[in-house]
């Protein structure tokens, strides 16, 4: 007698195979985020938020490192946008598939993988050093954009390339240039892909702490430009974890990384969805 | 009879596959010219080398194509598809309202005002037979359409670029009987002020509503008369049996 297993019993299978591989992976990042929370929520009070930071951040709060953090990234993703939209554009529309194509992409997959640290020792040694920029934000916002720029290319590409080939001859066939069909058609109709990729680019700005440690520095001043030494988030956090200067802060720190990326996401997505709901 | 469109000696290559052979062709003003034949007989690539949007980007031309007697070659791009409309086998909507569909083509070659892009709109919707199922969701999206006032939007996108000469590629393949019969009846209408290039797969189709019907076989023109003549008594043994169901 053999055993079979029936069509029924094989999907029971694949359904709770599934659906535990799923709970493995939210649980871990919720079990993360809680513990965070719950270690650093009670940190969370508007002077931490809005004050200084003292004592090399054993006490007050951390406003120096959230105006840090949000300048250098927003510096990062308004310079490496453009950038990368614009390759992406290029790559897919004005370059044929061939080897270059696929040199090019490769060479971009490649440079997403690079570990950050190197990025960041690039950015000492070109902008901080060379171009005698100094630690300061700007330096800082540079090479965290060349950092995200690879992934910025691809997934703008991919989004491009996924916009069907009808559209474009429907533009072509009424008359539309290229220049028309790419801003008035393309763009529109690959601009979710688009952001999933900028957003993924955020993220990863504003959890950076090797890249900018060598480009951004530590200083625990209030930036006044974006020539002003600063010191990320992810850094002091890093600081007064390593450091052991004040566990409960480091947490407090921690908590508003996480919400600051979440509010980040979330923002991002609702933008995406007005915009969808205009399209189509 | 006014020759519209003059095809002289036409050569179409697909790197090495020759799609057309030799055409010569012309097209009357206010007719609806049917062009049938089997599939891979080069009808599409008719169409799309009259408006010069091949489908391959080695696609290579030989001859000439005269439209109101000059070579289409000395027209600019975007002034000749303006000119010539072609309407795709698939209705294809851009992203977008019905509204944004139709005034996108029109925004493109001149400035309007608003008012005159929404008599535009009234105009083309109405004369694509649609404007009756359509007034009330103009800003919905026209995705939401079903494939045959998909496909009339797109004649009616078409329309509002004033073209002089309307190329259709089996407009109707995708399309429900009553679909059918509303696009047909709005060629028909429409039949006084614009000339039609039809491609079909269905004989019957061409049959129904061609003033001149041409048959195409592995890239070549095998004849083309008027369609009486083509149904009833034509001139190639080829022509006859296609049409009576031998083959294709």
């Amino acid at each position: 007698m053999t055993f079979r297993i029936g069509p029924r019993t094989s999907q029971i299978i694949a359904y709770i195979f599934l659906l535990t591989l799923t709970v493995i992976a939210v649980f871990i990042l919720i079990f993360i985020i809680a513990f965070i929370f719950k270690n650093g929520f009670s940190q969370l009070t508007i002077g931490f938020l809005t004050q200084k930071t003292h004592e090399m951040g054993k006490e007050g709060g951390i406003l120096p490192s959230i105006i840090g953090t949000l300048l250098v990234s927003f510096l990062a993703i308004i310079i490496a946008t453009p950038l990368g939209v614009g390759s992406a554009i290029y790559l897919s529309e004005y370059t044929k598939a061939g080897p270059i194509r696929r040199l090019i992409s490769f060479g971009a997959d490649c440079l997403a993988g690079v570990p950050s640290i190197l990025f960041g020792l690039f950015g000492f040694i070109f902008f901080v050093t060379i171009l005698k920029l100094g630690w300061c934000i700007f330096s800082g916002g540079l090479t965290l954009a060349l950092m995200i720029l690879p992934t910025i290319i691809r997934t703008s590409e991919e989004a491009i390339k996924a916009v069907p080939k009808s559209y474009r001859e429907i533009s072509y066939s009424l008359g539309g240039g290229k220049l028309d069909t790419i801003l008035k058609v393309t763009l529109p109709t690959a601009i979710p892909g688009i952001l999933t990729g900028v957003v993924l680019g955020i993220g990863r700005a504003v959890g950076e702490t090797a890249a900018t440690i060598f480009t951004t520095g530590a200083s625990l001043n209030i930036p006044t430009s974006i020539f002003s030494s600063s010191r990320t988030l992810a850094v002091h956090f890093y600081m007064l974890a390593r450091e052991g200067i004040s566990m409960p802060k480091a947490y407090g720190t921690a908590t508003v990384l996480i919400i600051l990326i979440l509010v980040i996401n979330f923002v991002a997505y609702r933008l995406m969805h007005r915009f969808m709901a205009r399209y189509y | 009879m006014d020759i519209k469109l003059s095809i002289k000696n036409l050569n179409v290559f697909h790197k090495n596959i020759q799609a057309l052979k030799n055409i010569n062709l012309d097209v009357h003003a206010d007719e609806i010219l049917g062009v049938i034949g089997p599939a891979n007989s080069g009808k599409s690539s008719l169409l799309r080398a009259i408006n010069q949007l091949p489908e391959t980007d080695d696609a290579r031309y030989e001859g000439e194509i005269l439209l109101d007697g000059k070579n289409i070659d000395t027209l600019p791009l975007n002034e000749l598809r303006r000119r010539i409309g072609l309407i795709f086998a698939a209705p294809v909507v851009l992203p977008g309202s019905v509204y944004k569909n139709i005034t996108y083509g029109p925004k493109l070659h001149n400035r309007h005002t608003r008012a005159e892009l929404n008599e535009l709109v009234h105009f083309v919707l109405n004369a694509a037979n649609l404007w009756d199922e359509v007034k009330d969701r103009l800003f919905d999206s026209a995705s939401n359409l079903s494939g045959g006032q998909q496909q009339r939007l797109c004649i009616a996108r078409t329309l509002a670029l004033q073209p002089e000469i309307i190329m259709m590629d089996e407009p109707c393949s995708g399309l429900d009987p009553i679909s059918t019969a509303k696009v047909e009846s709005t060629m028909l209408s429409l039949k006084d002020k614009y000339t039609f290039i039809l491609v079909t797969n269905n004989t019957k189709q061409a049959a129904r509503v061609s003033t001149r019907v041409a048959f195409f076989l592995s890239a070549e023109l095998v004849e083309i008369d008027r369609a009486e003549k083509i149904f009833t008594n034509p001139g190639d043994k080829r022509t006859s049996d296609y049409i009576s169901g031998r083959f294709g």
